[in-house]
């Protein structure tokens, strides 16, 4: 212990210039890196700043840069001020506000759309993965030739349809081409290869049928890369703007994206503190869900798997 | 191999109880797929050398291409479109390029708030984020102006300026450093080896012959690929144009996906636009193609 003690001694103190100097450029780092994230965070700070300032507020010389009065006026009179809409269930009619009606339409559209995005593609995705057929590679190359198609292609031939279906503001009409996303089939597949094949087939030959083997064996143990594509799916839904913007008429089947660009177009659209406070409740949900899955943002990135 | 083969019905049987599961597995995406992507692009083809109204299409060859490409609208819409893409290019693969390797020497908790703080505005939709940036360049209350004001400048109107749009469009992307790319880099500066960097020292180089010599062309994979994907989306430029300017003024923020839209959705010229969709398409495709030429040299570690 006393040798010990005697070597600690000889240590330089906690805030010697040399640990100081040692230690200096991460600091000045840490300054730096600090100052670029407070500029690109800037613009999100400044729509909840806002949100939260009195509409009088708004518009004052100088503008406030920490609300002084934080309220939510602003969110009370959005959600009034976007007129009464009507949520049509089988069965019956729901009155509410239009901001509420547009929200519980995006959440419905994006959950639904989801849901069928990540079964269909871990089913293809296990196809190709684990399966021999005639037509495999030729199914396959079309896939990762459509990745290159840019949307703008396909957006007026796909309205054409549409309209010819008479699926012109529906929410099916919504729904059905957004399904046909195929990066998901391609990153479900890199990773349903790297799985033993020893289970699935000692499940087969226990009597399991193929689709036993694959919702019993495959989907769990596929979970991990299901879940970063459904999470991207998810964004990816939640801020569609141009299909929507193209396929919904009426007021009431807007989703929120398309629903703010409206309030914008409206005699609300210079009132920036109602205009922020409808921007804020469109983030909110997205702003959570990043926090809640933040680790599989970064993975599923990394593999690739946000396109344009 | 049987010496005599069997009858067709029996094998298309045989073949069809040996693959229909497969079969069943890919075919609700596929079934998507064709009615969804596969045919609207041969129609696109088809319909760009067609007058399309809702009613009825007729076959008139090259005239929406000549259309198009004798239109000064397009060939300005062209020339925003490029000016927005090589800009932002520029400045996302240089501002992430940079803020990933100032993250590099940091410890592991400090690097991923940092990666999480410039990802998290990428979550956000583009239409909430050019609202907000609306707001920033709002010309008598907007921040940017009292920024401007604190300083003792004239105020400057941003959107409503026909010289400035188009920048003002330009700063609101580039001032926010891209989260994609800065997670992508910081991953592939991590993944280099330390050795590299150990006996570059040995041999006396500095930091920044370190950075010049060893990070940077390491990162070429890194760059090809964001450079790939941030000039398709800058090319395919659309929502923050909708909402910011819709184009305008008189038309100086037109780009090629904003000329498509309205010549779709306004003037109701399906043909036309189809043909304008096409030439997009095949731009994208020639530029990604060169920075795959010039760019994937091969990289041994």
């Amino acid at each position: 212990m006393s040798v010990s003690s005697g070597v600690e001694a000889k240590r330089p103190a906690r805030w010697s210039w040399y640990r100081l100097r040692r230690r200096l450029p991460n600091l000045l780092i840490l300054l730096l890196l600090t100052a670029v994230a407070i500029v690109s965070l800037f613009p999100l700070y400044w729509l909840f700043a806002t949100a939260l300032t009195p509409a009088s507020a708004t518009v004052k010389l100088p503008p406030e840069l920490i609300p002084s009065e934080p309220t939510l006026e602003n969110f009370r009179n959005i959600i009034k001020l976007s007129g009464q809409g009507k949520l049509k269930l089988p069965g019956q009619i729901i009155a509410m506000p239009r901001m509420l009606l547009w929200f519980v339409n995006t959440l419905a559209l994006a959950l639904i759309s989801t849901g069928i995005h990540v079964l269909f593609d871990t089913m293809a995705g296990y196809a190709f993965a684990k399966r021999k057929f005639p037509g495999s590679r030729v199914f396959f190359w079309m896939i990762l030739a459509a990745l290159m198609i840019p949307g703008q292609v396909t957006l007026v031939p796909l309205y054409l349809m549409i309209a010819e279906l008479r699926l012109v503001d529906t929410f099916l009409g919504v729904l059905m081409p957004g399904l046909a996303d195929v990066i998901g089939i391609f990153l479900l597949k890199q990773y349903i290869q790297t799985l033993p094949s020893e289970l699935e087939e000692a499940a087969r030959i226990d009597g399991a049928s193929e689709w036993q083997a694959f919702t019993r064996i495959i989907v769990p143990l596929a979970a991990p890369a299901m879940a970063v594509t459904a999470i991207f799916a998810f964004q990816r839904y939640w801020n569609a703007f141009l299909w929507p913007l193209v396929i919904l008429q009426s007021p009431d089947k807007f989703t929120l994206q398309v629903g703010l660009s409206y309030i914008y177009n409206s005699e609300f659209g210079t009132n920036y503190g109602l205009l922020m406070s409808g921007a804020a409740l469109a983030s909110i949900p997205m702003i959570l869900f990043f926090f809640a899955f933040q680790r599989y943002f970064m993975q599923g990135l990394r593999v690739g798997a946000v396109k344009g | 191999m049987s010496a005599t083969p069997l009858p067709l019905g029996t094998r298309i049987g045989k073949a069809w109880h040996r693959y229909k599961w497969s079969y069943f597995f890919i075919a609700p995406s596929m079934i998507l797929f064709g009615v969804f992507i596969g045919y609207p692009v041969l129609r696109a083809v088809v319909m760009a050398f067609q007058k399309v109204t809702l009613r009825e299409s007729t076959w008139i060859g090259l005239d929406n291409f000549r259309a198009v490409f004798s239109s000064q609208l397009f060939i300005d819409s062209m020339w925003h479109t490029f000016i927005y893409a090589f800009f932002v290019v520029a400045a996302w693969i240089t501002s992430s390029l940079i803020v990933a390797a100032l993250l590099q020497p940091l410890a592991n908790r400090f690097q991923s708030l940092f990666r999480g703080a410039f990802y998290l505005p990428y979550v956000i939709s583009i239409i909430v984020i050019s609202l907000v940036w609306i707001w920033i360049f709002e010309p008598d209350y907007g921040f940017f102006n009292f920024l401007l004001r604190s300083l003792g400048l004239p105020r400057v109107l941003w959107l409503q300026n026909p010289d400035m749009a188009l920048w003002s469009i330009i700063i609101s992307t580039v001032l926010v450093v891209p989260g994609t790319g800065v997670v992508l880099y910081s991953a592939s500066i991590g993944s280099i080896p330390r050795e590299l960097y150990e006996a570059a020292e040995v041999e006396g180089a500095n930091g920044i012959q370190k950075w010049m010599r060893i990070t940077v062309p390491l990162l070429k994979p890194t760059t090809l690929y964001l450079m790939v994907i941030y000039t398709i989306a800058g090319f395919q430029i659309f929502e923050r144009v909708y909402i910011m300017t819709g184009g305008g003024p008189i038309n100086r923020t037109t780009t090629i996906v904003q000329l498509i839209y309205m010549t779709a959705f306004s003037d109701f010229n399906f043909g036309r636009a189809s043909a304008q969709a096409l030439i997009l398409f095949a731009i994208i495709a020639i530029f990604s193609f060169f920075q795959f030429k010039v760019l994937s040299t091969d990289v041994e570690y």
